[in-house]
Parts: C-alpha cells; structure tokens; sequence
C-alpha cells in the first residue's frame, strides 16, 4: 500500500506528468475525443522535457560566460532572459510552478466572474513565467508546498486579472476598442510609459506621421535577434577577458573569439529548444482555459500578448525598441562603473517591452512620449532584475534572471514583505491585495477599468 | 488537406491567438479538412504550410514564406475570417 502511494506521490511531482494530467484535464472538459486527449497529454508531456532539455543547453552557455564576466569585469553578469532563467527554475521548481499556475488561472477566472474586473489573461507563457517566479519566491521565503500552492495560486490570479486593468485606459486609444486588453509581463511598465506620454499631450506628432526606415524589422525574429546580441554581448566580454584565461580554462585550447561566439550561438540555440517546449506545452493547455473562460465569464475581456499593438503604430515599435536599447547600455555603463551586479542589455526584453512601451508613449504624447516610453521602460528592465537576484535563492546565481517590469513590481513586493515579516507577512500582503483588488472592482464600478 | 499557419515575433502568444481565431473562423466556413499551427518567424518555412496568417507590420520579413494572408489588424476576427473566405472561394475550396 505504502509503494503505491509514493507511486502516486511520485506521479504528481513529476512536473512533466503533471503538466501531461493537466492537459487531459482541459482536453476532458472540452469534451475532445479519445486520440485528441491521447495525443495532447503525450506532447504536452514531451514539451516539458523538451523545455528542460533546452534549460540544459542555455546552463552550459552561461557557466562559461559567468566566469569570463567575473574574470573580466570582477562582478556577476547577469543576462536577463525569462526563457532562460524559467527554463533553469523549472527543473527545480516545475511541479509547484505548474500547480501554481493551474490554480491561477482558475483563481483568474472566478476573479474575473465575481469582481468588475473582466480580464481573461490569455498569454499562456507568461502564466507560466510569473507562475514560477511566485512558486520560487514564496518557496526560497521557507513556505510549506501547499501555503506556496494556495497563496501562489491567489496572487497570480489577482496579478494576471490586475495588470490589464491597469493599460486599458490606454489600450483604447490605440487599438479604439474596448474589447481587446493587453495582457503581458510588462504591464506595469507599458501604464507607466503612457501615463508619462501625456506631459507631451499637447501638440504631439505622432510617430506615424514621420518616415522612419523599417529596415530593423529582421529583429522581431527572435532567434536572429538573441543570436546577434549574444555574439556582440559575448565577443565583448571574451576580448576583456582575453584568449589567455578563456583558452586554458574553458576552451581547451580553441581560439578565444570563435568559443565565444559558439557559445552565444548555445544560448540562442537554447532559448530556441526551451521556445519550441513552451509552445508544446500551451498548444493543449490554452485552447481549454479560453473555451471555459468564455463559458464561465460573460463579457470577459481577453488580455493578449504585446504583439497585438503593433500594427497600430510601426514607427513607434522600432523608436521605441531602439531608444529602450540604447538607454539598457548606458544603464550597463553606470552598474559596470560602480562595480554594482551587471545586468547585460538583452535585445528581447529591449524590443517586445521597448516597443509595447514606445506605442503606449506615443498614443498619449506622440513621437516626445514614444522616446520618453523608451527611457522609461529602458531604465526598468536594467534595474529591476537586480532586487529580485537575492530573493531567488540559489537561482540568483544562475547568471540570468527574469526580465520584465512586472516580475519585477511582483517580486520587488515579495522580497519587501519577506524582509519585514517573513512568509506571515507574505501571506497577509496577499490577502490584503486580494481585497483591495475587489474594493478597487466596486470603486470603479462596472466598467471594471482604471481611470487615472 | 490544407495547411494553415499563424505566424508573429517569437511564435507564443499572438500568432497562437490567431490560430484559435482561424480554427474558429474555418469551421465557421464550412471548411472540413484543414490543419492550423501556429510558428515564430525564424522557425517557419514554406513547406510548413499552404498559408499564412500574418500582421501587415510582418508583411515583409515573412514574405519569403510564399501565400500570405496579411491582416490589418490581427485582433480583428471579422477581419480574418472575410480574408479567409476570400481565399478559399479563389481557390476552390468552399
């Protein structure tokens, strides 16, 4: 009886069986046939080992970079990457993180069904990102499983249903609907970057009446454009650290330059794989949580991953992008000149963020807002991976890190509530979030939205 | 059987988005046998599919790709499946 037991015990905490189950779940409930279910729990199931296969290849690519950084600049490089850093996490992490999600998602649904706040938060990825972001803080915090399950569970439905409420005033006036919410990690950042556009509100230009090249739309390829700033990135590095260290310590006697840049092609073949397992794994997962969203919560708002808004302004994606990358290198310059933990400017973070952020800018104050949307989302991304290195535990010296500003915004209050009470502390935020968010859903009335 | 693919940026959450929409939107048409996927940029090729679904600002990196279908607007059902019955019924299909 006893065996038995573990057996079931070890069926569930084995995260990619896990995930599999949570499939057939979905599958189930939509009422799919036999092969259907069969064969959604099988690549469900085979998504997730893809995704940890490719968390191994990224980890053999930063180990070596790590070094050359610390031997190089004598300070920890850090290269922002949520695939990266949720790939590395997962395989500690995975059966929490994918229970935490389960249970977010339904936490997001009955929240959207009882509160004004009608978002229905559709970028799976970043589900499962934040998901394991907040079963790894609430872990490292000394929570036990389940107090990590429930009050995980609960604070990503309330952020996932929270965050689009906050960009919808402004998702208005860029896409002239009410019937679309931008839901993606960088949220915060984005309501930030339009509320900032509007001291340029008067007699604003906008980007799209101005010629821009759009020649640099190649970047939006994300596998040309990690691997670019990689090779930049690690070629740099390599030439500081120079051929000496790299070629007897980690190349085994291999030209200094081409091992660097065989490594950053590593990353990016790594980011690719763990891409490839995400995809798997939502192919199944997705299509039921919208199919009983729907069911469940009428008039529900879905909230989309950032992409959507770019057809709205494509001079605004690339100023934006561009000034968002520029101001992530000068950030680099200030952290490697008071020898503060390095955080590497990463072309993916800079793009989809800089770019959301730039279209944000302008739609409130034109070509000056989609600039000063750049800078501020420029300045986020290189600062707020730092506050969340020391509450990762052990992953904090992963050499990357989560990316984006509402990893940063949620694990910021985390790691603060931990400091001045531990998980109890943790633990009450959470539910005083919890009832400010539905305080907040009457205050505001039906139109469930924020106006600032 | 014809091949549909969604393609955007990094192959995760709009171009899933309107591979929901498309499945959605065929079905809708009357189309019976089709398959619908959904890709990143880097990772689509032309074989992978008989058309793709892209936003206008995509229009040109994915050009290689062969059949496009561009949307003004990828947030757009009405707009995807008018586009959609205007190529099947050109090519034969409904």
């Amino acid at each position: 009886m006893n065996s038995f037991l573990n057996a079931i015990v070890d069926i569930f905490s084995e995260p990619a069986i896990l995930v599999a189950l949570i499939a057939v779940l979905g599958l189930a409930l939509q009422k799919k046939s036999i092969s259907d279910i069969i064969s959604g729990g099988l690549k469900t199931f085979v998504g997730f080992l893809v995704l940890t296969g490719g968390s191994g290849i990224v980890q053999n690519a930063l180990a070596p970079f790590s070094e050359m950084f610390q031997h190089a600049f004598n300070t920890q490089g850090i290269v922002p990457n949520n695939e990266a850093i949720v790939a590395v996490a997962l395989s500690d992490y995975g059966t929490l993180s994918a229970l935490v999600m389960l249970l977010g998602m339904i936490c997001n649904v009955i929240i959207a069904r009882f509160s004004n706040f009608k978002f229905i938060y559709l970028t799976g990825h970043a589900t499962l990102y934040m998901a394991c972001m907040i079963a790894v803080i609430l872990s490292v915090s000394g929570m036990s499983f389940p107090m990590v399950l429930i009050f995980g569970g609960i604070l990503l439905g309330i952020v996932n249903t929270i965050m689009p409420a906050l960009c919808q005033p402004f998702m208005k006036g860029i896409t002239g609907t009410d019937a679309i919410a931008l839901g993606h990690t960088g949220d915060i950042g984005y309501a930030l970057s339009g509320w900032a556009g509007k001291i340029f509100s008067k007699n604003k230009t906008s980007t799209e009446d101005i010629n821009f090249p759009q020649s640099l739309v190649f970047l939006r390829d994300s596998t040309v454009s990690i691997s670019i700033t990689m090779s930049v990135i690690y070629l740099i590095v390599a030439l500081f650290c120079g051929p000496t260290f790299i070629q007897e310590n980690l190349s085994d006697g291999t030209n200094y330059l081409v091992y660097a840049l065989t490594q950053a092609g590593t990353f990016a073949a790594g980011v690719f794989v763990i891409l490839a397992g995400v995809r798997l794994i939502l192919n199944e997962i997705l299509p039921a949580f919208k199919g009983i969203s729907e069911k469940l919560v009428p008039s529900s708002i879905p909230a989309l991953d950032c992409p959507i808004v770019y057809p709205y302004a494509p001079n605004a994606v690339l100023i934006g992008f561009l000034v968002s990358f520029l101001t992530g290198v000068v950030c680099m310059f200030i952290m490697i000149f008071t020898g503060m933990t390095v955080v590497l400017p990463g072309v993916v973070p800079h793009f989809f963020y800089g770019a959301t952020s730039g279209v944000f800018g302008n739609s409130t104050g034109g070509v000056k807002g989609c600039v000063l949307g750049g800078i501020i989302n420029g300045i986020i991304v290189s600062f707020l991976p730092l506050p969340l290195l020391p509450i990762m535990g052990s992953l904090g010296f992963a050499g990357t890190s989560f990316s984006d500003s509402d990893y940063g915004a949620v694990g910021g209050v985390l790691g603060l509530l931990n400091s001045i009470g531990g998980q109890v502390a943790i633990m009450v935020g959470i539910v005083v979030l919890l009832v400010i968010v539905i305080g907040l859903s009457y205050y505001f009335g039906k139109r469930g939205e924020i106006n600032e | 059987m014809k091949k549909f693919a969604a393609v955007c940026g990094s192959g995760l959450g709009s171009s899933f988005m309107v591979e929901m929409n498309i499945d959605k939107a065929l079905k809708e048409l009357g189309l019976s046998d089709y398959s619908v996927s959904h890709s990143d940029l880097g990772g689509a090729s032309p074989s992978m599919a008989d058309y793709f679904v892209v936003g206008r600002d995509l229009e040109k990196p994915a050009a290689h790709l062969g059949n496009l279908i561009v949307l003004n607007s990828i947030i757009d059902y009405q707009e995807l499946k008018d586009r959609l019955e205007e190529v099947l019924k050109n090519d034969g299909l409904i």
